[in-house]
């Protein structure tokens, strides 16, 4: 009894700061834009530098009219963003927070977590589908060709971490990182990282490759019929989704909670997330969107074999020893 | 596209009939283009006009001719100045009034800057159209407005207007161009000049801008001039025709510049012409303000009652190289104090034109990409 009363409390605090972090990383994602766009960005709500925006945004979001389109598919137009939003929290719940802690040490939590991240693009694409909206089908479609294939190259390079720490338990993945990042092993990890990365840049559907929501095309796309709280979950989701591939990246890549002594692993962690996720927002402001073809391309004929041949020469590298 | 319609190309061509616009981010305004999509790639696209329609044609043949350069400025929004040039111009041309040299300089340095600023507005929106508000494209687009800025900035302290600048007169330039406003421009043209590096680097700099305009919405040159596209759209097929030298008009046939023009005929190639073009008008903005000729601006009497101007009877055609193209005003007079009947030939109504041979084949994603680099204004085009 206790111990179910404790996992709920346990998960309520989880979820109360993951979903804080998620609201203040959107008021990071605008200082950052801001910044390189010569803007200042969110200033007067909340002294000093708008710090209260993220709160105000929500509290307008939860007031707005909830609007459900006639011919939508009620049962999965309500259920879409509750399978965006979820799943993302619950990757989060994976990641080691110090030695031998996590909130979920389970010995398989490497595949739970990208399992549950892939997750997400089911209620993307029910949002898509059940909207009856010719834009967002369009996206459904994209989603279905696009980030369902970039799912690919990218667990084959998150793969290359497991295999040089010979285990699928984040926890032994960070440990065996105590002498060097799998991010520094010279080629194999850089490689692995660089794949990663571009499709973290697919997967949290960022600039260059946000084809799913494609505003100049498509108009926000699978979202376009949301409106209100629902649309605010989408968008919370969407952040969740970004920051728990960012928050992966950093745990299997960067060290996770590893640094140096008085800092606690948990703060390192966050400062690694953040570092990702600034490094993602960088790519996004500066880069075009590339085409739907295009994009296809370079997953198939250019990150599938690198992530493949990377596996390769890093499963080489263990049995060599 | 009615209810009808759209289910004959759903059920009976298998196609999806996509409703793009007037609503849309990317339709620059009020265009909506009705695209049948197999799949994602553009079978057959229809454009469809008319919803900024207001009517200027018709409202000229009620006003005064000194009246009436205000009020084509609200044609072409991004480039007001042009169109009341081209009618100052035609005016001038049916009224035997020749403006006098400064006038008709200033009238010049004024239409160039315009040229700058609305080529700058495009960059920024062409950004827009690539790579979405939520992204790169909005960094591309703020770093233009920046510069932008500051050109209406400097046409405020010429004319005190930022915008609708008013200074093109039937008879010469309205405003007098100071010594403190002359070393601003040229100082602003270095400005500029500087700042064009990193715009450069942000656009055509990066090669996904490069793999989304290359071989995207080629127009060959028989279609080119088949369809009659004009400005820097014709001139991204390869063809060398510039109404500032094929007819030059004010200040145009004493000062040297260079006619930029490219080959391809495709998406990158009206990039490149057009970023080209502010280099061009920069320098001819510099030449200006240094061989600007003393004497008067204005060559008429003080205007005491506007609405008595009368223009003898009879026709006159005149076209001035908008920042989109042949941007021409033919007016019909019966000698009265008001035009009998005035047509304006819109260079982005020419260039939407093209847009039903583009589309087909492409996908989605080019057709904003297609219709960011033909650049048409819909006040231009619907009038």
């Amino acid at each position: 009894m206790t111990g179910w009363l404790g996992a709920l409390a346990f998960s309520a605090v989880v979820l109360g700061v993951a979903m804080t972090i998620v609201a203040y990383m959107t008021w990071l994602e605008r200082k950052v834009a801001a910044r390189m766009q010569n803007r200042i960005g969110p200033y007067e709500v909340g002294f000093p530098h708008g710090w209260l925006q993220p709160l105000a945004d929500v509290a307008k979001l939860i007031v707005k009219e909830d609007i459900t389109p006639r011919a939508a598919d009620r049962l999965l137009f309500n259920l879409g963003p509750l399978l965006v939003v979820v799943p993302a929290l619950v990757g989060f719940a994976f990641v080691p927070v110090a030695q031998g802690v996590a909130p979920v040490d389970h010995p398989y939590s490497f595949l739970f977590f990208t399992a549950f991240a892939s997750l997400t693009l089911l209620g993307v694409f029910a949002a898509g589908w059940s909207s009856n909206n010719k834009y967002a089908l369009l996206s459904a479609l994209r989603l279905v060709a696009m980030v369902a294939s970039y799912e690919i190259p990218m667990i084959v390079a998150l793969l290359v971490p497991a295999v040089l720490a010979g285990s699928l338990r984040l926890t032994d993945v960070v440990e065996a990182q105590r002498g060097l990042w799998f991010a520094a092993y010279p080629l194999v990890g850089q490689a692995s990282f660089g794949i990663f990365l571009v499709c973290a840049l697919a997967e949290g559907n960022k600039s260059p490759l946000d084809l799913l929501e494609a505003e100049s095309e498509l108009i926000a796309a699978y979202n376009v019929e949301y409106s209100g709280i629902k649309f605010a979950l989408f968008y919370a989701g969407e952040y969740a989704h970004t920051l728990a591939i960012c928050a992966l990246g950093a745990t299997v890549f960067l060290g996770g909670y590893l640094g140096p002594a008085p800092v606690p692993g948990l703060v390192w962690l966050i400062a690694k997330t953040a570092a990702l996720f600034v490094l993602v927002l960088w790519i996004r402001w500066s880069l075009m969107r590339m085409r739907i073809d295009q994009a296809l391309r370079l997953n198939w004929l250019v990150l599938l074999p690198a992530s493949l041949a990377s596996l390769l020469a890093a499963a080489w590298w263990v049995v060599r020893g | 596209m009615s209810a009808s319609a759209v289910r004959v190309v759903e059920r009976e061509f298998g196609e999806l009939a996509l409703n793009m616009g007037p609503q849309h981010p990317s339709t620059h305004g009020v265009l909506r283009i009705v695209l049948h999509l197999s799949g994602e790639t553009v079978v057959r696209a229809v454009p469809s006009i008319g919803y900024l329609h207001r009517g200027v044609e018709k409202l000229a043949e009620h006003l005064a001719y000194d009246q009436l350069a205000p009020v084509f400025e609200r044609d072409d929004y991004l480039a007001p100045t042009a169109n009341s040039h081209a009618f100052v111009l035609a005016a001038e041309a049916l009224g035997k009034i020749e403006a006098p040299r400064r006038g008709r300089w200033i009238r010049a340095l004024v239409a160039e800057w315009q040229r700058i600023a609305s080529h700058l507005v495009w960059l920024g929106t062409l950004g827009l159209d690539l790579g979405g508000a939520l992204g790169g494209g909005t960094t591309l687009y703020m770093y233009c407005f920046r510069e932008r800025e500051k050109i209406l900035d400097l046409m405020e302290s010429l004319t005190g207007t930022r915008f609708h600048t008013n200074v093109n007169m039937i008879g010469g330039a309205r405003y007098d161009l100071d010594a403190e406003t002359a070393a601003r421009s040229s100082a602003l043209a270095a400005e500029i000049e500087a700042a064009l590096p990193s715009l450069a680097a942000l656009s055509g700099g990066t090669p996904i801008f490069r793999e989304r305009t290359r071989g995207v919405g080629v127009i060959p040159k028989d279609l080119a001039m088949g369809i009659g596209v004009t400005g820097p759209t014709l001139r991204g097929s390869g063809i060398r025709f510039d109404v500032r030298r094929a007819a030059p008009y004010d200040a145009y046939d004493e000062l040297p510049f260079e006619i930029p023009i490219r080959a391809a005929g495709d998406a990158e190639a009206r990039f490149q012409v057009r970023m080209d073009e502010i280099v061009q008008s920069l320098g001819i903005v510099r030449r200006i303000v240094e061989g600007l000729p003393a004497g008067p601006i204005f060559s008429r009497k003080p205007l005491k009652n506007p609405k008595a101007t009368k223009l003898p009877a009879g026709e006159a055609y005149v076209a001035v190289e908008s920042p989109r193209g042949e941007l021409g005003f033919h007016i019909v007079s019966d000698g009265g104090a008001k035009p009998y009947r005035l047509k304006i030939s819109a260079p982005s109504f020419r260039n939407l034109q093209v847009v039903p041979h583009l589309l087909p084949g492409g996908l989605v994603a080019d057709v904003v990409a297609i219709l960011g680099s033909l650049d048409p204004v819909m006040g231009d085009v619907d009038r």
